[in-house]
């Protein structure tokens, strides 16, 4: 292979329809460059969620299914328990996992389901203009919270990751950044870690990625970059929130 | 000696490469294409050291570094 970079061969040479700066971009090549690196191409399926990512299908050059909206793990579950061979893999928002979905996420995760959740959680609805999701942050303005997000009226956000490492048949939970080139290399390195876990049939292991909304967060996308480290990492502390996997084997 | 290739029709112009990139070989140019999309410019006279910070960064998978 020649050296230097070029476009992942999981990557289709379709031109995303992602607002620029948008994490979704960062995130999709980075599943596609784990994908080529383990040659696994041929053997992966991957479920689609509802919201920005809607036709990831159209970008990520592998077999591609679409779920009703939240539905998404319950897809998953079938996917993998039909074809345990394959590598199976969610991609989700914080609105089809967090709210809509947070009863197939929770229960797929209780059951340990051996498949694997990238979880985009960029504190906002994108696809629907903006309006509040259930991980923003408090004083957060959106749509629907103009004078920022009320604890007392509209709750604190959801960490998911914390959330699901109650369960006793969660294997791997982590949460990355796309701030800087370093902590895309991290969280890319998480991508593969939540992979082996499934590959070794271990059970249930996402991956959260803090990721930039610049559109919705009014921001540039250099300036949304930087919101993500000085506040939203305040509520949700990348790392790996929960690792068994040298327990269960 | 490394060369950076901007793949235009992925380019948003979003600039996330331009504060990633170490030797600062990369720019917004003031003129936009005919998408209205300010897409990045490579400073040539400026060597790459094959970094791939500016890959890594890169939504759109529009940059590409032959060594």
């Amino acid at each position: 292979m020649a050296k230097g970079y070029h476009r992942p061969a999981a990557l289709t040479p379709a031109r995303t329809h992602y607002c620029p700066g948008c994490g979704h971009g960062i995130a999709h090549r980075l599943v596609a460059e784990v994908i080529d690196e383990r040659g696994c191409r041929e053997r992966t399926i991957g479920i689609a969620p509802v919201g920005c990512a809607v036709i990831a299908y159209d970008y990520l050059d592998i077999d591609m299914t679409e779920a009703a909206h939240g539905r998404t793990p319950a897809v998953a579950t079938a996917v993998k328990r039909c074809n345990p061979d394959k590598l199976v893999f969610s991609y989700q928002g914080d609105g089809d996992l967090a709210a809509i979905g947070a009863g197939e996420m929770l229960h797929a995760a209780n059951r340990g389901e051996n498949f694997t959740i990238i979880f985009i959680n960029n504190a906002v609805y994108g696809m629907t203009s903006g309006q509040m999701a259930p991980t923003t942050l408090v004083n957060m303005k959106t749509a629907t919270t103009p004078l920022g997000r009320n604890p007392a009226t509209e709750g604190c956000p959801i960490r998911v990751c914390e959330l699901l490492a109650t369960l006793g048949r969660t294997v791997f939970l982590a949460r990355g950044t796309l701030t800087t080139p370093r902590n895309v290399r991290e969280t890319k390195k998480l991508i593969h870690r939540a992979f082996d876990v499934q590959e070794r049939g271990l059970g249930f292991s996402m991956v959260e990625i803090l990721s930039p909304c610049p559109t919705y967060w009014r921001l540039r996308p250099d300036e949304a970059m930087k919101f993500i480290e000085t506040d939203m990492v305040k509520a949700f502390p990348p790392g790996i929130i929960k690792d068994t996997s040298a327990e269960v084997q | 000696m490394p060369k950076i290739r901007v793949l235009e029709k992925y380019c948003k112009g979003c600039g996330l490469c331009v504060p990633a990139c170490p030797k600062k070989i990369l720019y917004l140019p003031e003129e936009v294409d005919r998408r209205g999309v300010h897409v990045v410019k490579v400073h040539a006279e400026i060597p790459c050291t094959a970094c791939l910070n500016c890959t890594t960064m890169c939504p759109d998978a529009a940059l590409e570094v032959d060594e």
